[in-house]
Parts: structure tokens; sequence; C-alpha cells
């Protein structure tokens, strides 16, 4: 066995501490323009995130140990899904599979941990937030769970590095109607997860339609560097794994430096893409009404079944 | 509006930001017509420039109004709005005064905003800055006597930049914001 695996799984996790943020600014920057702004630059998340790290965090008196260790929890769950998620190379880890049940639990670990961060404030609106975000985890994961498996039936495994190395050897199968539809289902459900419009809006200040910060208004300082950078990982990484879904090329078949560093840019050239695409969907669109979103994750479902029962008829 | 009416109407608008006014000086703490003419204005450099070393280029927002009449409120959407674009310094509006590194306050202080806004102001973590936006907030401007009314926001917490004008203008907003956020 050899530590190659473990090598990429580190590059990995380092390439989506550096770009996550920058996704971010990317986003903002786009969304600046389009409305006619001129913008902070791509790279006032990271100054944010800079000055953060620097805070003293001040938590309400009365919370529980929970405030502190659940920021912590919450980076733990995205740095492993960044580790787990074929992104910059498609290479199974020998002692974790990137199997897809080990990915949605490690998702769900940090759903968890923020939701249980929201109601440990002790605010209103911090356990509005959380039980919204069950809600909507509830409605995610079996969808996540459903879509990855439509897509794993012609490549005969569920973990993720292979069902992407699969896609790149055979490119017929990125337009196959069961793949089609189960990244579609997978693209609806990276939205509801990232709180991104239409299901959350990360920049509103109204309490009341609030989601992802309803959850951290209470957090502060380190404590909202920490969850802020998990949440910006969460994004990159589910978006990465769309974007090598839908264009395998460039994802690295070995450990050999050159094709890790051409999976890297690949990986930099897709995310900015997907991140540019997002923000123009998003300026054009308004956020649904909470009791709407129930039916856009069900339909997200439903085309998810589909994927299965087509992947199933073909082959 | 269709998708397309607003492709062509974000195309044809383009960009409406004016160009940036050079880098305001970093030394006095008012800004308006008559810098630094009250007490709360003159000590507050160095407390800001030390802030403004700790964070780097990036100002949260919190805004609390204490009683305003909702003028400094429009002035305040306008320096956040398209024309002056205060986000392309570094400065942002955010939700809570626990992700906050500047408290803004507009309006004279009204007794049952006496508490909330000390409660505030303590929720805010260090380093902080408060900054008093409006005639009102410096000196109860127009309002000062009135029945409801404590006081200045400078009676109640200590204030560490204040901006003048009744209304204030949005481009001198925009210019106590650049000292904090140093851009
Ligand atoms: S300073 Fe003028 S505009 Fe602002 S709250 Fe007072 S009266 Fe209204």
């Amino acid at each position: 066995m050899s530590a190659a695996p473990l090598l990429v799984a580190l590059v990995q996790v380092t390439v989506a501490v550096v770009l996550a943020p920058l996704v971010i600014g990317v986003t903002r920057q786009t969304r600046a323009r389009l409305e006619g702004r001129v913008g902070p630059g791509v790279l006032q998340p990271a100054r944010d995130l800079r000055k953060l790290i620097g805070k003293t965090p001040l938590r309400a008196a009365g919370t529980s140990p929970m405030t502190v260790v659940a920021p912590v929890v919450l980076l733990t769950s995205s740095l492993l899904l960044a580790a787990l998620v074929p992104l910059v190379a498609a290479l199974p880890l020998a002692l974790v599979p990137g199997d897809l049940f080990v990915v949605v639990s490690v998702l769900l670990v940090g759903t968890v941990a923020i939701a249980l961060l929201g109601l440990d404030g002790g605010s209103a609106f911090g356990g509005m937030g959380s039980s919204r975000h069950m809600t909507i985890a509830a409605l995610v994961e079996p969808t996540v769970l459903v879509a990855v498996y439509a897509l794993s039936i012609p490549v005969g495994s569920s973990a993720l590095p292979l069902i992407v190395a699969a896609r790149r050897d055979h490119p017929a199968s990125i337009a196959s109607p069961a793949g089609v539809l189960a990244v579609v289902a997978l693209a609806i459900v990276v939205l509801a997860e990232t709180g991104r419009l239409p299901i959350d809006n990360p920049s509103t200040h109204l309490e009341l339609t609030m989601i992802h910060e309803a959850m951290v208004l209470e957090t502060s300082g380190r404590d909202l560097a920490w969850v802020d950078l998990a949440s910006w990982l969460r994004l990159s990484v589910l978006l990465g794994l769309v974007g090598n879904l839908l264009l395998p090329w460039g994802v690295a078949g070995s450990a050999a430096p050159g094709p890790v560093l051409l999976g890297a840019l690949a990986l930099a050239g897709k995310l900015a893409l997907l991140a540019v695409l997002l923000a123009t969907v998003e300026v054009a669109m308004a956020k649904l009404r909470l009791f709407r979103v129930p039916e856009l994750l069900a339909g997200s479902f439903v085309l998810a079944f589909l994927a299965v029962t087509a992947s199933y008829l073909v082959a | 509006m269709s998708l397309a009416d607003l492709a062509r109407l974000i195309g044809r608008t383009g960009r409406i930001a004016e160009p940036a006014p050079p880098r305001p000086a970093a030394s006095p703490a008012g800004v308006g017509p008559d810098e630094g003419v009250d007490g709360s204005s003159g000590e507050g450099s160095p407390a800001v420039a030390a802030v403004r070393r700790e964070l780097h280029g990036s100002a949260q927002v919190r805004h609390v109004d204490a009683g305003s009449c909702n003028g400094c409120e429009i002035e305040l959407a306008a320096a956040f709005g398209p024309v002056y674009d205060a986000e392309r310094y570094g400065a942002r509006l955010v939700a809570s005064p626990r992700h906050a590194d500047v408290v803004l306050v507009t309006g004279v202080v009204t007794r049952n905003m006496a508490e909330p806004l000390r409660l505030t102001v303590a929720a805010t973590p260090q380093p902080r800055v408060v900054m008093a936006v409006g005639d009102c907030a410096r000196d109860c401007g127009m309002f000062r006597g009135a029945y409801g009314v404590v006081g200045a926001v400078g009676d109640l917490v200590p204030v560490d930049l204040s901006v003048a004008g009744c209304p204030p203008a949005p481009a001198d907003i925009v210019v106590a914001l650049r000292r904090v956020t140093g851009r």
C-alpha cells in the first residue's frame, strides 16, 4: 500500500482551503458587477477571514461548550469532505473509501454541528434557523444518496473517485439520460445544502428569511471564521464534485506531480466557471417561499429516482 | 420582467458606481462640514487607527437605529447602493453585532433604545469602532430637549468616529467607513 493517495488527499485539502475564499469572492464580485457596482475584489472574503481569525470570540452568557466545539467540528467535517471527494485526483483512499455513504455521513456531521450551534446560542432566530436547516437536510440527504447511487450503477462501485474516473474514461456516459438526471438532481441539492438562492439567500439581513445566517447570528470572532471557512469549503467541494462529474477531464489519475498540478489547475478553472454561473443565475432569481422549498427538493428527489430507474433500464 | 429584459437592462446599464475618490487622510476623526468640532469626535483617531491596523481592510458594519427620523437611513442605503458602493472599500453591512467591527448608530438615543444600544455595543467583539452618523447622533440635532430623548450617542457609549450633517451626505459616510477599512 503506497502513501500516494494520502498525499493526494493532503494536496486536495490544501487546494480546497486556498480556493474556497476565492470561490466566494468570485461569486460576490460577479454579483456586484451585474448590479452595476464595482465590488470589493475577489480577495475580500480572504481578508474577512484573516481579520476574523485575529478576533477573540465573544460568547453569550450561559452557552455550553457546544458553542466552542461546534465550529471546529464543522470545519473538520468540511476538511474531511475535501479529502474524500475526488477534486484534484480520482484516487480512492485505502482506509476510508470515498464511498457515497461516508461522504453523506460526513456532510451530516457538519449539518448537525451547525444546527446545535444555532440552538446553543439560545436566541429565537438560532433555533428557528436550526429547525429549518434540519428540515432541508432531511430532504437533501436522501436525494444525494439516490443521485450518487444512480451514477454508481453503470460503474459498479459507489466510490466517488471511481465514478469520476469512469466518466473521464467513457465520456459517452456523461450525456446518458441517467447521468444527466442524476447530475441535475445533485446540482439542486448542492444549492440547498450550501444555502444558496433560491433556497436560502446568503446576503440577507432579514432574520425571518434566514436559514444558514440565523444559526450563526450568535457566533463571533474566531468561531465565526471557522464556521465561514467551513461553509465556503462545503460550497467549493460540492461545486467541484458537480464540476468533475460534468467535465471529468483534467482530474489526475495518478499521484505524479504533473497530473496533480494539472488537476489542481483544472479544478480552479471549473470552480471559477461554476462560481460565475452560480452568481449569474442568482441575480436573476428570487428566494423561494420556505413552504415551496420542499416541493423543489421533492422534485429533485424525483429526478434522482428517475435516474436510478433509467440506469437500470439501460444496464 | 423576463430574463431577456433583465439581461438587456444589465447590459445597457453597465457600471453605475462613480469613480473612487482618493483615499481620505487617515488622521481626523470627524467627517463633514464642521470636522472635529464637537468633543465626541476629537479624541477618536488614535483608537480608530489602532483598530484599522487589526482589521486588515475588512470592516463588517452593524447599523443601529437609536431613534432616527429615517433620513439618515436613506443616506446610509445610498452609501451602500450602486452609486457610492461602500462595499468596494471592504465595508459590508451584517445582520448581527456579533459579526460586526463597526457599530453605526443613527438618530438621537430615545428612552426605549438606550438599553438596546448599550447591549448592542457590548455584544460587539473587540476591536470595535462606534460611529455616530448624523447630527442627531452627534449632538441631538433638531431633537435636542425633546421629551423622549435620553441624549446623543456619545452620552451613552464611547464614540470613535462621527459624521456630521442632517442628513449626512453618503459621500461623507463612505469617507468615515474608509477611515476604518483604510482602503
Ligand atoms: S440627523 Fe437629520 S436626517 Fe438624521 S435622524 Fe437626525 S433629523 Fe433625521
